[in-house]
């Protein structure tokens, strides 16, 4: 069993105790007791599209999911710190912080049913795309980051990564460019302790957070599981980043406590009392206790909080389910802005292809549509 | 406070921009250095959202000047001083178009591109498709490229190849002072990713300069009418081809050179109107041969118009080798001589 390291910032203890901290408390001053209540639900809600999530994979209707089990405090603390107009630059597990950011709740599992590429609109959510190659997307916060400096804005970006892209060279880079341009980026690390099935360890021999002042960026180590400390320090990093301050670094230290995605089996390489230990720490329960302390956890907000939650998982479903299959020929678009000759030759010779079935003149027969795949792997 | 901060400089503020230089308002004499750098002032006078970033093109003006005098002009917020790292300069202006820029990236030297290459055809090439049209990458990669210089390894090669056969990027080559002029202004206009191959050894080689636009860059263009070979070339060797096509005519063989221009997507209908006429297809480029564009072409054309052929198409390209030391780059590279033997051999003598 891994050692839990607690060299962190912590406002609420896993028995749900608030814990005053003289610097980070002034940053939660408006998190009244409606606010707590309002980041429980969330944190309700976006487990439970994790569950029917995993459940439609199991169902056949998705191909893959990316659980976040575990991970729902330090999503939503540091997701609801944001303001509209900052622009998030995220990882795939990143599901509740696209619910923050207003993401469609089908628009959610597009990719994963293989819908399409991607799920949204960036530009309507001030989220981007998902990345998928690891830790590409820190390059992006900073050059959007950069772009914001140039134009005089007090916008700032904030990008997701996890402990095993922190090995690669894009965050690295990353880092190097956002220290020497001083940009408005926020490097937001949730620590959950494995990649894949290589435990942080394989990774980094220091603490995470420990890195970032190399590069000449200050960083915080929060616990990733309060979703408090999370708040304050995604605050705190905001304010540098808003008042010319340029870049800050956080590593949220929490746990995967579900698998990388509905392809693995942790089983294999997990020792089951690391993970039960991690259960006492649980991100939800926490908040639960601290809300229950305050007399606030009474069966009508309860059954509120429920119905809520089981509302979500019926829209995610019904969507999910109701995806249309995208048209055979769209198969070409959007590959360019602009018209592109050779590209519109293969269209035009695979559209008089299809043409050729008689069952179906414009669309594939069942003989020729592709059969939607179930990836396995490494994703 | 637990803030971890340690006290570093600011990035260095220079000085402002200096007075104003118009673009190029007449025919001018230039090398392609400089027509490549009257192009690049006149985008960024075009269009305030245009930035160059690299390494070493501010105060040097680049390590072939191709960005003199632009920074002091534009200043450092449009021309910008990256610190060394390939990956996160293509990176960077991913971001920065996300944020509606429209970012001109220099790799200083060919052999340089593959630490950004996973950010090249993984982020920039796919980003347009991926989010279903939604986030536009008008980004300009600058490159220059190709041997003939006696330089050591990685300065000299021709990584084009990689490039065509990414999905999603336009890829340019030019050969002299007019295209380098005129398409690195359509590059940077254009709103798909756009890989501009500079012909390095050809950069300190003059000629007139109109300051118009031209011809669309996806479309290939006739140097030197002929009737018996077409010579299909692109970047560096477009000049070597004219002087072979002279050569040939001088020896009672009339050789058609088509200058590419465009790698992705080749003017193919431009290719295939001169096999027709020409029936035989001899393609040149310093690149190795193997999975090389000559290959697609030969094979391309062969498709459009196989009946048309009098002999089979032959490729006059690099060796299969990594890039020689310079005193053996001659015998890799290749040259009016080389590229006279292909044309010998397509017309059977």
């Amino acid at each position: 069993m891994t050692a839990i390291s607690t060299d962190f910032i912590q406002l609420l203890s896993p028995l749900g105790e608030r814990m005053p901290h003289a610097d980070f408390d002034p940053w939660l001053a408006d998190i009244d007791t409606a606010a707590l209540a309002a980041l429980y639900e969330d944190m309700v809600v976006v487990r439970r599209i994790d569950t029917e999530a995993t459940a439609l994979q199991r169902q056949g209707e998705l191909g893959l999911w990316p659980p976040l089990l575990g991970q729902e405090a330090a999503q939503i603390g540091s997701a609801r710190a944001l303001r509209d107009d900052d622009y998030v630059f995220p990882s795939y597990r990143e599901n509740g912080v696209a619910y923050c950011r207003g993401v469609g709740l089908t628009d959610l599992v597009k990719v994963w049913r293989g819908s399409a590429q991607s799920g949204w609109d960036p530009a309507s959510v001030r989220m981007a795309t998902p990345a998928i190659i690891i830790g590409a997307q820190t390059l992006h916060a900073t050059g959007w980051a950069l772009g914001a400096r140039f134009d005089g804005a007090d916008s700032v970006a904030v990008t997701y990564f996890g402990d095993g892209a922190t090995s690669e060279g894009d965050v690295n880079e990353a880092l190097v460019f956002a220290a020497s341009f001083q940009v408005p980026v926020v490097f937001f690390c949730q620590n959950n302790q494995w990649a894949i099935s290589e435990p942080v360890g394989v990774q980094a021999h220091a603490d995470i957070a420990s890195r970032a002042p190399g590069f000449g960026i200050p960083s915080l180590r929060v616990d990733g599981n309060d979703v408090l400390a999370v708040m304050a320090a995604t605050r705190i990093a905001l304010d540098r980043a808003r008042t010319g301050n340029g870049p800050t670094f956080i590593e949220a230290v929490t746990y995967r406590m579900g698998p990388h995605t509905t392809a693995d089996d942790p089983t294999r390489y997990r020792d089951p009392a690391d993970l039960a230990a991690w259960g006492r720490r649980d991100p939800v329960l926490r908040l639960r206790a601290l809300l229950e302390r305050l007399g606030h956890l009474t069966p009508e907000f309860e059954a509120q909080i429920a119905a809520r939650a089981d509302a979500v998982a019926a829209e995610l479903r019904a969507g999910c389910i109701a995806l249309p299959d995208p048209p055979a020929l769209s198969v070409f678009d959007h590959v360019y802005a602009t018209p592109h000759a050779g590209l519109d030759r293969q269209r035009d010779e695979y559209a008089g292809y299809l043409a050729g079935f008689d069952a179906a003149p414009t669309e594939p027969t069942a003989a020729t549509q592709p059969v939607a795949s179930t990836p396995k792997g490494s994703l | 406070m637990t803030l971890i901060d340690r006290p570093m400089s600011h990035a260095p503020v220079r000085t402002p921009a200096a007075a104003p230089v118009a673009g190029l308002t007449e025919t001018s004499t230039l090398t392609v250095a400089k027509a490549i750098n009257a192009g690049l002032r006149q985008a960024m006078i075009d269009d305030p959202k245009v930035v160059l970033l690299g390494e070493d093109i501010g105060a040097l003006g680049g390590v072939f000047r191709v960005t003199s005098d632009l920074l002091a002009q534009f200043g450092p917020h449009r021309v910008i001083d990256t610190p060394l790292a390939e990956s996160a300069i293509i990176g960077t202006a991913v971001g920065l178009a996300y944020r509606g820029y429209r970012p001109v990236a220099e790799i200083q030297f060919d052999g340089f591109i593959f630490p950004g290459f996973d950010q090249i055809v993984n982020q920039v090439a796919k980003l347009h498709y991926r989010t279903q049209g939604a986030v536009r990458m008008p980004i300009t990669i600058r490159v220059p490229f190709g041997g003939g210089i006696g330089a050591a390894e990685h300065h000299s090669e021709s990584p084009e190849a990689y490039f065509t056969h990414a999905s999603g990027l336009r890829v340019i080559a030019v050969s002299d002072a007019q295209d380098a002029y005129s398409l690195i202004r359509q590059a940077i206009a254009c709103d798909d990713p756009v890989l501009y191959f500079e012909p390095k050894r050809r950069y300190h080689v003059k000629g007139e300069v109109v300051p118009q636009l031209g011809e669309p860059m996806e479309r290939a263009v006739v140097v030197s009418p002929g009737t018996e070979v077409t010579l299909v070339c692109y970047g560096a060797l477009v000049a070597t081809a004219r002087d072979a096509a002279l050569a040939a005519a001088d020896e009672g063989m009339s050789v058609e050179v088509i200058d590419l221009r465009s790698l992705a997507p080749v003017d193919y209908a431009a290719v295939e109107a001169s096999v027709r006429k020409t029936g035989r297809l001899v393609v040149t480029h310093e690149a190795a041969n193997s999975g090389g564009l000559g290959g697609e072409i030969v094979a391309s054309i062969t498709e459009r118009c196989f009946e048309y052929l009098e002999a089979a198409p032959v490729r006059v390209t690099g060796f299969d080798i990594p890039y020689p030391a310079a005193k053996l780059e001659r015998h890799h590279l290749p040259d009016l001589d080389r590229i006279l033997a292909g044309v010998d051999r397509v017309l059977g003598r």
